[in-house]
């Protein structure tokens, strides 16, 4: 069965160091989400994959078999490239037959396949059309049947929906998804949008400068970042990130943020290694976590500070708040439940005592 | 771009509304107008001396005035450059060198363009060891003078037994054309977006299978800009030909100077002229046949990734 294994992958353009020691495996069946800011090395991961760009040093398996220098075409891959790459002299039926003329297939398989293809993403009326007489859409449609035609167990996607506005892009994500399931195949796809990635993976890896940051279901990734850049990366507005210091007293614990003096009461954190008294941290505070006005939850921490500047999206507010530091605190609400505090107005905002993240100030992981 | 900020400006200091509508032809467009005039006087004059002499008696050239229009127009001139006029000992007239070249040129474009444009494309899109250098070399080859190479030229034609024949004249074509023409089709394929290459790559490894119909579809346009360069260059050609073809084999414009010089009695003006119109026809009717799509290819080659 087709796992796919990256096993100390090194890359190397030169002298300039891409990819450093990266290991990763994908499950059979798998949808897994490649994330990461732009230039973080995704497309070189899956180009290498596909043995599209050689690796520096490292093995790369597919079902156990090493591939590492197996040509593109004999690695049992499909891939739907970012600007379709489609083949612009050639029809859309001619474009999807093109990989499997190639595998000598007998023409009634071929025509079947293509028949298939077209069926399930709804192209049929549009398979003697060139690529140029094509919608943005109907275009991405015919990149990933040209990828499914060819029955392959992985299929590879490099940011494919990257080029297509909000709303078709919701409805790919959706058909995407909805091929996943139907076909059971092993899935690696590449995106920089966190909102897709929390949607479609079954698992999310998140890469940064080349690294790994964590690999983890998207809840896990959401609930336990596992260090600061992650933590910074998932999330919308991104979350809060207070430098504070430990106090320690018996049993409780507590960070307190030195510009604004808040206490924040870590007594319920499953701290992994406890601090000691007197240790930096960063705490990680959730925009959407916060409470505004009265709760009867138990709350780790209030703020009580001016309000910057509010933004409206729709039923949601986001206000900024001025805790004496660069970066202001921005804490999302609903205002069904609330009024919108006015600016210089203090509201006082409460933070679940459950809800906080917690990572050494130094090594930036989570504690 | 300093001129046309400079108009915009004196435009905007004069008449506000106006000012967009009316355009001034400004300093510098007049030299350049002036400049494409003198430059089409250049070729024009002496095109249209060829031509109404070609149409001329022989009594009316004698008179003189090469600006006449013919008083009688005639195409005797015309019928005996095609099949009558001697070229040396030979009396066939220049439709003998037409057929050589027509011989010359298609092996010559055969050969040229099939070498150049697959290199070209093995070059641009396939991980080729020493790619840089081999590219630097036909950089070097593509500017060194024909003259330089010639003799040993010859002499290698000659070991080979090719000297002499239509085959010596295509081949050395081909060959001095390919450094040149193999560069031009590498930067036209390296602007063939990646990932097309690469889906090519994924869907079938086969060199020949993606050249073939994913690639060479793509390249109209160089190819008819290639075309026409090749084309003209060979069809044009006369120190090649004189010097790899042998007695009847070699090409039109030979024959042609063979023709201007040799002369019984008086010098024919009439029929030399109709004879060079005649050598300088087929590469007009390529330029007027594929004219259209030269301008075309090469902006399509230009804009498009
Ligand atoms: N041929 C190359 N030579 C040198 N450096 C390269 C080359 N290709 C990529 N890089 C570098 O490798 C790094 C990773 O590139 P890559 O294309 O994998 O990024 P990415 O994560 O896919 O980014 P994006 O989201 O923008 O597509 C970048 O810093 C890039 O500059
Ligand atoms: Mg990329």
């Amino acid at each position: 069965m087709p796992q796919v294994e990256f096993s100390n992958i090194v890359k190397r353009f030169g002298r300039v160091t891409v990819l450093e020691d990266l290991s990763l495996t994908v499950q059979d069946g798998e949808f897994l989400v490649l994330l990461g800011p732009s230039g973080c090395g995704k497309t070189t991961l899956l180009n290498m994959l596909a043995g599209l760009q050689d690796v520096t040093e490292g093995t790369i398996t597919i079902g156990g078999r090493d591939v590492t220098d197996l040509d593109p075409k004999d690695r049992g891959l499909a891939m739907v490239f970012q600007s379709y790459a489609l083949y612009p002299t050639k029809t859309v039926r001619g474009n999807l037959k093109f990989g499997l003329s190639a595998q000598k297939l007998d023409r009634a398989e071929i025509e079947r396949r293509v028949t298939w293809a077209a069926g399930l993403l709804q192209i049929d009326q549009l398979l003697d059309r060139k690529p140029a007489q094509l919608s943005g859409g109907q275009r991405q449609r015919v990149a990933i049947g040209r990828a499914l035609v060819k029955n392959v167990d992985v299929f590879l996607f490099d940011e494919p929906l990257s080029n297509l506005d909000a709303k078709l892009r919701t409805e790919m994500r959706l058909e995407i998804k909805r091929l996943h399931q139907e076909l059971e195949k092993t899935i690696v796809f590449v995106t920089h949008d966190q909102v897709e990635a929390m949607t479609m993976a079954h698992r999310i890896a998140v890469m940064n400068g080349g690294v790994i940051q964590q690999i983890d279901t998207p809840d896990e990734i959401y609930e336990r970042p596992a260090n600061l850049f992650v933590a910074r990366f998932i999330g919308s507005p991104a979350m809060n990130t207070l430098a504070a210091r430990i106090e320690t007293s018996g049993q409780a614990i507590a960070a307190i943020h030195g510009p604004s003096g808040v206490r924040m009461d870590l007594s319920d954190y499953a701290f992994r290694t406890p601090p000691k008294h007197g240790d930096t941290v960063v705490v990680g505070l959730r925009p959407e976590h916060f409470i505004v006005g009265e709760t009867a939850e138990p709350t780790g921490a209030v703020f009580t500070l001016p309000v910057r500047y509010t933004e409206k999206t729709g039923s949601d507010v986001t206000m900024f708040l001025d805790n004496g530091e660069k970066d202001l605190i921005s804490v999302r609400f609903d205002h069904k439940h609330h009024h919108v505090p006015i600016t210089g107005e203090a509201p006082p905002v409460w933070f679940p005592k459950d809800r906080f993240d917690v990572f050494d100030a130094a090594s930036e992981r989570r504690i | 771009m300093s001129t046309q900020a400079t108009t915009a400006a004196t435009a905007a200091a004069g008449v506000r509304s106006k000012a967009r509508k009316k355009k001034r032809i400004s300093g510098s467009s007049i030299t350049i107008m002036v400049f494409l005039t003198m430059c089409a006087a250049f070729v024009s004059v002496p095109l249209y001396v060829v031509i109404v002499t070609s149409f001329k008696t022989m009594d009316q050239i004698a008179l003189g005035d090469v600006f006449a229009l013919p008083t009688t127009w005639t195409i005797e001139p015309w019928i005996t450059a095609w099949s009558e006029v001697c070229a040396g000992m030979t009396c066939e007239g220049v439709s003998h060198g037409f057929w050589t070249s027509m011989k010359i040129l298609f092996p010559s474009l055969i050969l040229s363009i099939g070498v150049s444009s697959v290199t070209g494309y093995a070059l641009a899109l396939w991980k080729i060891r020493w790619a840089g250098t081999f590219l630097f070399v036909l950089f070097l080859c593509a500017f060194v003078p024909f003259q330089i190479i010639m003799i040993p030229l010859v002499v290698l034609n000659s070991s080979i037994g090719l000297f002499g024949s239509i085959w010596a004249v295509a081949i050395v074509h081909s060959i001095l054309a390919m450094p040149l023409l193999t560069l031009i089709f590498r930067n036209f394929y390296k602007d063939v977006p990646e990932e097309i290459v690469n889906a090519a790559i994924m869907d079938c490894g086969s060199f020949w299978r993606i050249f073939i119909e994913i690639i060479l579809p793509m390249s109209a346009n160089i190819m008819i800009v290639v075309l026409i360069l090749m084309i003209t260059t060979v069809w044009n050609d006369y120190l090649i030909g004189l010097t790899f073809g042998g007695v009847g084999t070699q090409p039109m414009t030979v024959i042609l100077a063979n023709t201007v010089i040799t002369s019984f009695g008086a010098v024919k003006y009439n029929v030399d002229m109709a004879a060079a119109l005649l050598t300088a026809i087929p590469p007009l009717v390529v330029y007027f046949a594929l004219g259209k799509f030269f301008v075309q290819g090469i902006t399509a080659g230009a804009i498009k990734g």
